[in-house]
This record gives structure tokens, sequence and C-alpha cells, in this order.
């Protein structure tokens, strides 16, 4: 075993650290779900994109460094503790970029890697239909084919559509061969939410903010260039998103062992003993959330994959995250119901709630535990 | 950065685990139920293997070896329900190495001759006193004495797992017994050794309860089905492997940690103790209710391996004695005590 770090990654740690402490805001930008907040977080992108700490893991030539899983962890750590605002490319960068650098042509990847990696564009996600939340497969929405114009014709209904209200395109499943029946005759599209035809309907969330979105896309023409991977291939290359989203990529465990020292911060101000053993319980897991990923990270330089482990991975940290703010809130006292008060934990209380909602319920996650990885019989 | 035991760490891990599996089954378990001492002729043999002297060190015949591998092989201890006591031999012998090398019985020990069991300031129950050979007793005002079961006086008192023979032990310490004195540092520090130990055994045994009560929910049909494809039946099973997978890697580093004597390693092991406790508790709760009322009888071994867990997770300091450590030392102005009052 060696929990150290080199002295390279140190080193990184020591960039990574002082750029952000001369650059990131004083002031907290105002929700990216709202016009101006979207626009400032599209801004904060771009500075990030200048520097070379958007897409640190990325290639070079798409505005990456090339850094490995350890420093990947060192950056976001870093990101975290400096306070910096909440990523709006996130969907792009984390979830949809892995799936492109995997399935996509060397032509697609040039064609939009550059502007999601600066900002530029903002990716929604398109899973989820007014019939199809966990149970993905049930997707309804058809595309059908355009021989003449060279592409396919989009109809249908997405819904929750994370940053929908003001991204730029979409990524989802659509059903090409209508024959067919659940995860067969899906294919990936890459859709351009300004194109003719397509209509978002903001959904206001519980903080009020038009967090997510129903896209409503009507006979929407989209180019064979925008198709991602095979025809009807689509579910297999889904699933390489939807494994990213549960696990190592989108939640970092710099995510929480940031707000968890600010909760030992804000006990440490005004001690509430009732809410010690809270307190502490928030500081540890996130703690064991940082050493579980770095067994996940030892695992995977191995030469393993995560696998369904990304299941164990999605319920800790969704249900950690409800429980440290939650604690947070207590803290507080009276002052908990307040949405203008200080240091953002209702904020963060509301958004951690959608955790064990979003990216596979965690019903569903608890399931494919049972099942992948206890080898329980399927649940009928 | 690499949080995982070496290839030649888990070769032995993997060595022990194959010899359990043939040498401590379930039965075995039950014959030291039934016996006055769990220390049976399986030890000489478990001392072949090298186990009962890991942590000491070569030139007297030991393995030489420190926490990671101890804790690497209690996980293994803990998934057969070994009933020796190893942990306690070798916290025991950790000290004998470092105040008195030379009194003969670190090389018994590690040939399996002799058996060594351990009392430290706070502690009320010895586990195997009057059956080890030598007794190891730290004394609060930091003296250190090591005596035989013919020094003191021994009271039998019976724990819920009647594997772990324990006695209260009424010592009066003399000149003859007394080897060092000034020995808290080295006495916190074998508490901790204690504390990691206990908490490896006790991912063995959540794995253990785990596995058997899958087994259970693949076979055990009830109207028709399975009872593992109810979901309510899944979520409990999943649960527990979530804790067992949060708890390994806490206690992997607290081996680290205290391997290397760093600052956090106190910490460190503390958590690992509630964590790996925390996975036990829910594992034995939860498999109960997954088998019912056949879970709830002697004759199934599944309260071997949960009565077990109930004895480890309040020996070597329970949940709330290790949360009062870390709550000190992340939220008290005070240092966190060095060691946990059992």
């Amino acid at each position: 075993m060696d929990l150290e770090f080199t002295e390279q990654e140190q080193e990184f740690r020591r960039e990574a650290r002082a750029w952000l402490t001369a650059n990131v805001p004083a002031e907290p930008l105002p929700s990216m779900d709202t016009r101006e907040g979207f626009l400032a977080h599209r801004a904060w992108e771009r500075k990030l994109f200048d520097a070379r700490w958007a897409v640190v893991s990325w290639p070079r030539e798409y505005g990456g460094r090339e850094a490995g899983l350890t420093e990947w962890l060192i950056f976001e750590e870093e990101y975290y503790r400096a306070g910096a605002p909440g990523r709006v490319s996130q969907n792009g960068i984390f979830l949809f970029a892995p799936t492109l650098f995997e399935f996509g042509t060397r032509e697609q990847q040039d064609r939009y890697l550059p502007a999601m990696a600066a900002g530029e564009e903002i990716w929604v996600q398109g899973w989820s239909e007014p019939e199809a939340g966990s149970d993905l497969a049930n997707v309804r929405s058809r595309a059908e084919r355009d021989e003449e114009r060279g592409g396919w014709r989009l109809s249908g209904q997405k819904i929750w559509s994370s940053r929908g209200t003001y991204g730029h395109r979409l990524f989802g499943l659509f059903r090409t061969d209508p024959g067919a029946q659940r995860h067969r005759g899906l294919t990936y599209f890459m859709v351009d939410l300004a194109a003719e035809g397509v209509t978002v309907r903001p959904i206001p969330q519980l903080d009020g903010e038009p967090g997510f979105a129903e896209v409503f896309l009507d006979d929407v023409f989209v180019p064979d260039a925008d198709v991602l991977g095979g025809v009807d291939e689509g579910w297999k290359i889904m699933i390489a998103t939807t494994g990213s989203e549960r696990g190592l990529n989108l939640r970092s465990p710099g995510r929480f062992v940031a707000p968890a020292n600010r909760l030992i911060e804000l006990y440490r101000r005004d001690p509430r003993p009732a809410e010690r053993d809270a307190v502490v319980r928030a500081w540890m897991d996130a703690d064991a959330y940082r050493l579980f990923t770095f067994g996940t990270v030892t695992k995977l330089q191995a030469g393993g994959a995560i696998g369904a482990d990304s299941s164990i991975n999605k319920v800790f940290w969704s249900e950690m995250d409800v429980e440290l703010h939650a604690t947070a809130l207590r803290l507080l006292g009276e002052a908990g119901e307040l949405d203008d008060g200080d240091g953002g934990w209702l904020d963060g209380f509301l958004f951690a709630l959608g955790g064990p909602i979003y990216a596979g319920t965690n019903e569903i996650q608890r399931n494919t535990i049972a099942e992948r990885i206890l080898g329980l019989p399927r649940a009928k | 950065m690499r949080l995982a035991y070496t290839e030649d760490q888990e070769l032995f891990r993997d060595t022990v685990r194959d010899f359990l599996a043939d040498r401590c089954t379930t039965a075995d378990v039950r014959a030291a139920w039934a016996a006055d001492t769990a220390i049976s002729a399986r030890w000489v043999e478990l001392a072949k293997v090298g186990v009962t002297g890991i942590v000491i060190p070569e030139e007297h015949d030991g393995l030489g070896m420190g926490d990671e591998e101890l804790a690497a092989v209690l996980v293994e201890a803990g998934r057969a329900a070994l009933p020796e006591p190893l942990l306690e031999s070798a916290v025991a012998a950790g000290l004998l190495a470092e105040f008195a090398p030379d009194a003969g019985w670190l090389a018994e020990i590690a040939a399996g001759r002799a058996a060594a069991s351990v009392l430290l300031p706070g502690q009320r129950l010895a586990v195997e006193a009057a059956a080890a050979d030598v007794l190891v007793i730290g004394l609060a005002d930091g003296d250190l004495h090591v005596a035989t079961p013919a020094d003191c006086v021994l009271t039998a008192r019976r724990s819920v797992d009647r594997s772990r023979k324990l006695f209260t032990v009424d010592f009066t310490p003399t000149a003859r017994t007394l080897v060092a004195s000034d020995t808290r540092r080295a006495l916190a520090r074998a508490a901790d050794r204690g504390a990691l130990g206990a908490a490896a055994q006790l991912l063995g045994l959540t794995r253990r309860m785990l596995d058997i009560t899958v087994e259970y929910a693949k076979q055990r049909v009830q109207r028709g089905v399975p009872i593992g494809s109810h979901q309510s039946v899944q979520h409990h099973l999943a649960n527990v492997l979530i804790k067992l997978e949060f708890a390994r890697p806490v206690v992997l580093r607290a081996a680290y940690s205290l391997a290397r004597d760093l600052p956090s390693a106190g910490r460190d092991v503390s958590m690992a103790k509630i964590y790996a406790g925390e996975a036990a508790d829910l594992a034995a709760r939860n498999c109960l209710q997954v088998h019912g009322a056949i879970g709830y009888t002697e004759e199934h071994d599944l309260q071997l391996f949960m009565k077990r867990a109930w004895a480890l997770g309040t020996a070597w300091g329970d949940a709330g004695v290790h949360r009062d450590r870390i709550a000190a030392d992340l939220l008290g102005d005070a240092p966190a005590p060095p060691t946990p009052a059992f």
C-alpha cells in the first residue's frame, strides 16, 4: 500500500490550488438555472478552459492536460476546496464526452469536443420520457429514415433534461426500428436544440429555478453525421454513459470532502451537542468515500473495470450527500429554513435530494447490486 | 497512491483462507463452544502457516510482519469465526517483542507451543486467560507486567459467543512480573492494534454472514419463487454489501496508518472499528431477518457468526468510545485521548 501522492502529483495540486485561489469568484455566481447565471457559469467555464483546467483528463489537443485518474481526483479536491462554481458543462464533459471519445468518429469528436470543453455549447441529456423513467428500455420517441436528405426525422418527448432550458444540444436514445422491442432497435443521436421542430418547456425544480426541461420533438431532422455509433446500437452505447454517471466520473470525493469540512467549521462556531454524532458521521462518510474511490482507482489502474460496482458507489454518495446537508440545516437551527441564509446549505440540501432519484433511482441501484453482484434471482 | 494489498500479502492471506476453510469448519467452531478452551491442536497448525508469529521478529522465529498482514489474516479469521485468540496473542506478542524479547515466549508463540493473552488499561475481560501460557498485563500507571495464569485470580465469565473464553483478572503486581514502566504509548498502540484486529475480523464475519444468507435466499422458495427475488429481501442484502464495501478501504487505511505510526493512526483505527462494526451489526440483523425462524435457532450456523460479531462489536472499544475519540479530534479543542477507554 502507498497512500502518498508522488512529487509530480503534489506539484499538480500546488499548481491547481494557486490558479484556483487567484481565479475563483469571490462571490457565488447566480444559479446556473437562471438566464443570468447560465451565462456567468459559461463565462467561468471559458476561463477554466483558457487556463487548461476545464477538462484536465482530456487529450491536450482538446484542451486537456492528459491527467491520470489520481490527478483528476486531486484537481476535483482542489476545485471544491476552493469553493469554485458548479460545472454547467458537467453533463457534456463528464457524461457524454467519455461516450463520444469511445464511440464517436474522429470527425464528430473534432466537431463537438472543443466547444463543449470551452463552455460554448452546453449538452443536455435526453434519456427519460414520460413512460420511460427507471425503465429506460421503454423509450417511445422514434426516428424515421429520411433517405433523401441523408438522415433521420425525430419525433417524441424527452423529460427531466437537466440544463435543457438554456442548453444547446441534446444526446439521447430514439427508436429507429419500430418493430424492435425494449433495448433493441434504439439509436444514439445528437440533436441541435435550435433545430426546427424542437420545443423546450422549462420545468421549475424544488429550488424554483428551471433546472430541467421537457423537450418536444416534432419531425426534427438530424443528419447521419449526428448518429453516434451504429444504427440500432444505442443501448450498449447508453450503458457506457450511465456507467459514468453512477460511478466515478460524476461524483469525485472532493465534492463531499469540501462541504464535510465546512460542516465541521459550522459546528465548531456554534456547537449543538445533539448534532455532534451526525457531524462526525458526515465527515467520516466523506472520508470513507474518498478511500473507496482510491480503492476504485487502484483497481482501474491495475486494469480492472467498475461495472455494477458503480451502483454501490451511487447509493452511498447520494444518501451521504442528503444526510450531510440535512445535518447542516439542523445545525443552523431557526436559520435553517432561510433561502437567503449564509453558506448555501439549503440550496445544497435541495440539490442533494435529487441524488437518490437521478442516474437510476437508488431502488433500481439496490436491485442491480443484489442481482448483478450478489447473484440473487431477478426480481419479478 | 495504491490502496490495496501487495501480491505477497494477498498470497499469504489466501493461504490462510484455504487453511481455515479446511481446518476451521463450523463443526470445529462448535467444538470450541463445548470445550473449556478454544485453543486446540489447530494452534500448532496455525503456527506452521506462520499465523501465530506474524508480528514476532524473525530472530524469534516469527514472520517479522506488521499490522497490514495481521489485519489481512484476521479478516480470514473472522470469515471462519476462528475461535483461537489470534488477535489477543498478537497484541501480547507485540508488547513482548518490545519490552521482554528475551523472556523466551516469542519463539514459543511463533512455534505454536505457547499462546498469549493480554489485558490493557481499561479492559476488565481477558480472552483465554486460564489456558494462555502467558498474560501480558498493562496497568493504567504505565507499568507492564508479564505474568502467568497462576499469578492471577481468574473468574470465568460467559460471553454471548461461547467460543470466547472470558475471565475477569484479579492481578497483584509484583517486582517479579514487572518488565517495564512508562509504557503508556506502547499500551495505547497495542489498544489500537486490538481495535484494528477486531475491525478486520468484523469484515470477515460480515462477508460470511452475507454469503450464507445469499445462498439461502437463492434456495428458499416460498409462494413459488426464491425469496431472494423479492426486492425487499434484495435490498436488505444490498445494504449489507454497501456497508461492507465502504468499511473495507477504511480498515485498509487504518492498517496502513498504524503500520507506519502516522499521526492520524488513532483516528483511522477508530473509524475502522466503527465502520466494520456497523457493517457486521447490519449483517447480523438483516441476515437473521432474511433467514426467518431458522436463523433464530442454535442449530443454524448463522448464530456462530452473529454472536462473534456482537462480541467483537463491544470488545476493543465499542462504537461510542471510538466516536468520542474521533469527535474530540475533529470538533474538540482538547487533543484526542491517546487511547480508547474500553
